[in-house]
């Protein structure tokens, strides 16, 4: 609940922002980074001794590894395939602490996982009477 | 659909995602999230076994539906199921359910806890990957726990994979964040240390984030890692752009490596040895050198990563705060910043900015960019950016530029945001009487300050004004000539009435010898305020008049007619009829002596640190605090400005007058001492004070079990205390069910202990050694309150000598629908077969209600689990052979017969699980020891399931006979 409450006082509060004002924003006793791509809003909560430009090239590198990973990535794919947006992140990001920055390095941990469930899927005989 | 769907697509799962997507209304799609909810639940429910597939497809949509912001209450189990999968899909999918839903509370987390250590000791590394990412993501004490000792381990070993390494290293700082106590130090810190040098950047970049979090409680530790922090960041500063390979970024060498690095350095003072801080201060100035060189790419991701590290430098520069030649160099690097087109570098700067101005070798060259940042303030369009300004404003000042910094302050106050006006306002207000050179500028910015945003100006701020005119006898002339030229605009704020007719009455015959300001004249003055102003104001004004009185006796007679006019004499408030009754007595039956000597002047003021520094330091929080306070070196600006004392004594000091104008609710009414005493909590504590509910996750467990000193205000009463105890004999028999109750606790810690109408009791309790902690909840669900509400804890037969259970008193009201705790602190002394009894009583609408439970404290929660051997379990076994050391039940079982079930209980049980033991698999083999005071009860224990014909065989055998019968029957019950 209280999870709720934050996104909608963020997502209110990020989304008045107009364009050319600054990236960063004092919310509570955290700072908010954010940046935004098409119709999406990337936001990171820093704490106050935290380097604000790095988190915005943070958001940046995501965005690039997913875009990488499902070619010119688009919010739908983001939708349809949310579990794989948190894989990426995980490799990329932990504990609120950049695990590995090199996009090959972190896209090569993916697809190797990816290969892992083709080779599994097999097993299953593809994908038929799955429909519910 | 996506372009491309890469890995297994769960076609279920897109079509669900779909269907939602074209719901035409929020009504649709909770209908059509609710029909997928009825679906998976009875898929769960049903009786064919789900393959692993389909579980993990509507695990999957659980989550999608948790995502959409739809509460999820089941599904738990079947996440769990999938983590011991061997397939990796299912176990990756079982593992983000588990990190995106599973509290910490969570009764599945020993299941979960067991995956987790089997896949840590896979060898597998993707395995061990997720195991890690999961422990990292939930970071809860529980794990923190189980896994604490073996990660340091992971991280360490020659054998680990780069990105086992990574991982290990960053989830051992989620652990140490969330339970510093749960992390031992030990022979591996060196060795992490010394992952600075590892050849994989990867390995590095994680790891530095490690020592930088665990060198700030332990420096000594880890002090080795500065050289090796300095060679490699000097080594990635000096490297071409294209040496790093894919660790460059935008043409910048490892960016986020080396902003760590940075980070990691400010945790030390400048390094000792000269070469090393030769060569780090060759690091620094190849940052600064770079920023002047031109860009390598137009891309605002060159520019940012690059001037990231080097804000990130000059950070350190400032930590370090004895390179002059470096401090003035970033000095003006900032300087360029501020006019840059990039509203973030103009952000940072003016931050960056503020922390050089408090350095004695910067402060002169920040003041340099006065102008620019003047300007900032009164053109840029964010807010946000305003607010440094203001802020690095306030920060650059002194005595050379107070004046014009503070005329530009006030002046952008006029047209300041709403948010930030009463900030302004303090710091306008500590600035005026920091650099105040003439008090009479002092005087005039505070009334300036009220006229402008009189709203915003709180009553430190006119409180701090009245005492340093009462204690400066050169400027009081000019104040009351000033507040009476204030009072004269025809709409002047009422904070101006308050500071006016405070200074008048105190100093109104300084001004009285020129007839446009005569004593009549001020007085029909405030006079003609008194009926637009606030009940505070007017009892203040109330005191002005009878100050008038004897500064000015040719004002009696028209005071006195207004005191005694009805409208005051019947005065609805009770405060004001007061005095105007006391007053106009006091003026009536008083000799001018005795009335000379109870209004006379007040005395100055005590001094002491400022209220408005103090006011100002509680809204910035009390980090900011401190960079408020230092940096201000300018010593001779003490002498007038020391500040005095916080309380608003304004009116109500140790005079003899104190009662008759101390006015019980001295000046505004909501005020009287306790704002004061905020003050005074504020200042000295380091933060908003923690409510004392339940326990923190950052509180050590055993440090809080240590009993209390006794003179503690808290004190716990009931043990040893037998006076509070009404004693078994008192209380009635527990409540038939309470065996039942107490059987559901054997294997757990936490859950719903009792609930009827009028009352539920939950529990929630740890246990470690021979010591206990459990929270119990008493949730009124009446909405009435009950009475004389009273838990009481009681020992039965020789428990007191076996058990110790010393309780916390709880209110005596327990309001409708409330909820109360009581907290109980359990010592083991030696072994006991009977739980205490937990007596409650209360009254419920008049009538008395008593309500006897067994509290779910078992022998068996004093245990802790042993890992042995197969050869050791079978010695020890041997060594029980005594026919009264083992006892044996055969049973039919009550559950259906899952070995994951079993195998939580038997862990809920609190024995350890042996593997490899038992020839057989099916059976489960388990060892432990109870902790008591007195001694140690080794125990070891085999259950053999028999499948086909629905029974157990439970064997126990332990060092003490009791013990084995009391274990044996209590975990028998629970199959």
């Amino acid at each position: 609940k209280e999870k709720k409450k934050i996104t909608r006082e963020l997502v209110q509060t990020v989304l008045a922002r107009k364009p050319k004002m600054c990236s960063f924003l004092e919310w509570r006793d955290l700072k908010i980074v954010y940046k935004r791509y098409a119709s999406l809003y990337f936001c990171c909560a820093i704490e106050d001794q935290d380097n604000e430009l790095i988190t915005l090239e943070i958001i940046h590198r995501y965005v690039e590894l997913l875009d990488k990973y499902f070619g010119s990535v688009c919010e739908l794919d983001i939708i349809f395939n949310f579990e794989k947006a948190y894989f990426i992140l995980d490799e990329f990001l932990l504990g609120g602490e950049v695990q590995e920055t090199s996009k090959k390095n972190v896209l090569k941990a993916i697809e190797q996982a990816d290969l892992l469930q083709e080779s599994q899927n097999e097993e299953w005989g593809g994908l038929s009477e799955d429909i519910l | 659909m996506p372009a491309v769907s890469k890995g297994d697509g769960m076609r279920g799962l897109a079509v669900f995602i779909s269907d939602i997507r074209n719901c035409k209304s929020k009504e649709a799609e909770i209908k059509r999230i609710n029909k997928e909810l009825a679906n998976i639940r009875s898929k769960f429910k049903g009786d064919k076994a789900l393959d692993g597939y389909s579980k993990k497809k509507y695990v999957c949509k659980l989550l999608f539906i948790f995502l959409l912001g739809h509460d999820i209450d089941f599904g738990h189990m079947e996440a769990v199921n999938l983590l011991s999968s061997n397939k990796y899909t299912e176990k990756q999918i079982g593992y983000l359910f588990i990190s995106v839903l599973v509290n910490s509370n969570s009764e599945l987390i020993r299941l979960i806890n067991n995956a987790i250590k089997n896949d840590l000791a896979s060898r597998n590394p993707t395995f061990m990957c997720l195991a890690l990412h999961c422990i990292a993501n939930v970071g809860s004490r529980e794990m923190g726990e189980a896994f604490a000792a073996d990660i340091p381990r992971i991280l360490v070993a020659g054998d680990s994979m780069d990105s086992v390494k990574q991982s290990a290293a960053l989830c051992l700082l989620r652990l140490y964040k969330a339970s510093p106590d749960l992390v031992p130090m030990g022979e591996w810190t060196a060795r992490v240390v010394h992952l600075l040098n590892d050849q994989h950047m990867g390995v590095v970049t994680a790891a530095v984030s490690l020592i930088t979090c665990l060198c700030k409680k332990n420096p000594d530790d880890f002090k080795t890692c500065i050289s090796l922090a300095v060679s490699r960041l000097s080594r990635i500063v000096s490297s071409a752009s294209t040496d790093l390979q894919d660790y460059t970024y935008y043409f910048v060498p490892a960016p986020w490596l080396s902003v760590k690095l940075l980070r990691l350095l400010q945790c030390y003072p400048p390094p000792e040895d000269a070469a090393v801080k030769g060569r780090l201060v060759e690091c620094l100035e190849t940052v600064l050198n770079k920023a002047q060189e031109p860009p390598k790419s137009k891309k605002v991701q060159h520019s940012n990563a690059k001037n990231a590290v080097l804000f990130e430098t000059i950070s350190l520069v400032i930590h370090y705060d004895s390179e002059p030649n470096l401090l003035v160099r970033a000095c003006n690097q900032l300087g360029q910043f501020l006019q840059h087109r990039e509203t973030n570098l103009r952000y940072l700067a003016l931050e960056s900015m503020c922390t050089l101005a408090s350095s004695e070798f910067s402060h002169e060259a920040v003041k340099t960019h006065i102008d620019t940042v003047i300007n900032a303030l009164k053109t840029e369009r964010d807010v946000s950016v305003r607010q440094r300004a203001a802020d690095l404003l306030y920060a650059m000042c002194d005595r050379s530029n107070a004046k014009q910094i503070v005329s530009e302050m006030l002046r952008y106050l006029e047209t300041a945001d709403y948010a930030i006006r009463e900030e302004i306002v303090l710091k306008v207000a500590i600035l005026a009487e920091k650099y105040a050179v003439d008090y009479s500028w002092y005087v005039d910015t505070i009334l300036n300050l009220i006229r402008i945003a009189g709203d915003y100006v709180s009553e430190e701020v006119w409180y701090r004004v009245l005492q340093i005119v009462t204690n400066r006898d050169d400027v009081q002339g000019y104040a009351a000539k000033t507040v009476f030229e204030a009072l004269q605009a025809p709409a002047c704020h009422e904070n101006m009435v308050k500071v006016g007719g405070y200074i008048l009455g105190e100093f109104g015959n300084l001004i009285a010898g020129d007839p446009r300001s005569s004593p009549p004249v001020q007085f029909s003055l405030l006079h003609s305020k008194f009926h637009l102003c606030s009940v505070a104001t007017r009892a203040l004004l109330l005191s002005t008049y009878i100050k008038f009185i004897n500064l000015f006796p040719e004002t009696k007679a028209t005071i006195q007619g207004v005191l005694r006019a009805g409208s005051q004499l019947r005065n609805a408030d009770v405060e004001l009829q007061q005095r105007a009754v006391e007053y106009l007595t006091l003026s009536s039956v008083a000799s001018t002596d005795v009335l000379a000597t109870v209004l006379e002047e007040m005395p100055p003021f005590p001094e002491r640190e400022s209220s408005i520094l103090a006011k100002l330091k509680r809204k910035k929080g009390p980090g900011a605090a401190s960079a408020l306070d230092e940096g201000r070196r300018d010593p001779s600006s003490n002498d007038i400005n020391g500040g005095m004392d916080p309380t608003p004594s304004t009116v109500s000091t140790p005079s003899p007058s104190a009662d008759l104008l101390g006015l019980r609710a001295a000046p505004p009414p909501a005020t009287p001492a306790a704002p004061a005493a905020n003050l005074l909590v504020d200042v000295f504590s380091d933060g908003p004070v923690q409510p004392s509910a339940g326990p923190t996750p950052e509180e050590t467990f055993l440090s809080e079990l240590e009993p209390p000193a006794p003179e503690s205000p808290m004190a716990l009463l009931a043990d040893p205390a037998p006076a509070a105890d009404p004693g078994p004999e008192n209380i009635g028999p527990p409540i038939p069910e309470a065996d039942e109750l107490l059987n559901k606790f054997v294997c757990k810690n936490s859950g719903v202990l009792f609930e009827n109408q009028l009352l539920q009791i939950g529990v929630k309790s740890e246990f470690r050694q021979n010591l206990g902690r459990m929270y119990l909840f008493y949730g009124n669900k009446t909405s009435v309150q009950f009475q004389n509400f009273s838990p009481t804890v009681v020992h039965p037969g020789d428990l007191q000598t076996q058990l110790a259970v010393q309780t916390k008193r709880v209110a005596a009201q327990v309001d409708g629908g409330a909820q109360v705790q009581q907290v109980l602190n359990i010592e083991c002394l030696r072994d006991f077969l009977t739980p205490p009894l937990l007596s409650v009583r209360f009254r419920y609408g008049g009538t008395p209600q008593s309500l006897t439970l067994k509290l779910p404290v078992t022998l068996n929660k004093f245990f802790q689990p042993t890992e042995m051997a197969a050869q050791d379990f079978f010695q020890r076994w041997k060594q029980l052979s005594l026919p009264l050391q083992e006892a044996q039940k055969i049973f039919k079982a009550n559950h259906p017969m899952d070995a994951e079930v079993t195998k939580a209980k038997l862990l809920g049980f609190g024995s350890a699980l042996l593997d490899n033991v038992d020839p057989n698999p099916e059976n489960f083999v388990g060892a432990g020891i109870i902790q008591t005071k007195a001694l140690q009860v080794g125990c070891l224990l085999r259950l053999e399931p028999n499948a086909q014909a629905q029974m157990y065989r439970l064997t126990l055998r332990t060092s003490k006979e009791p013990v084995s019968r009391h274990l044996c029957e209590l975990l028998a019950q629970q199959f």
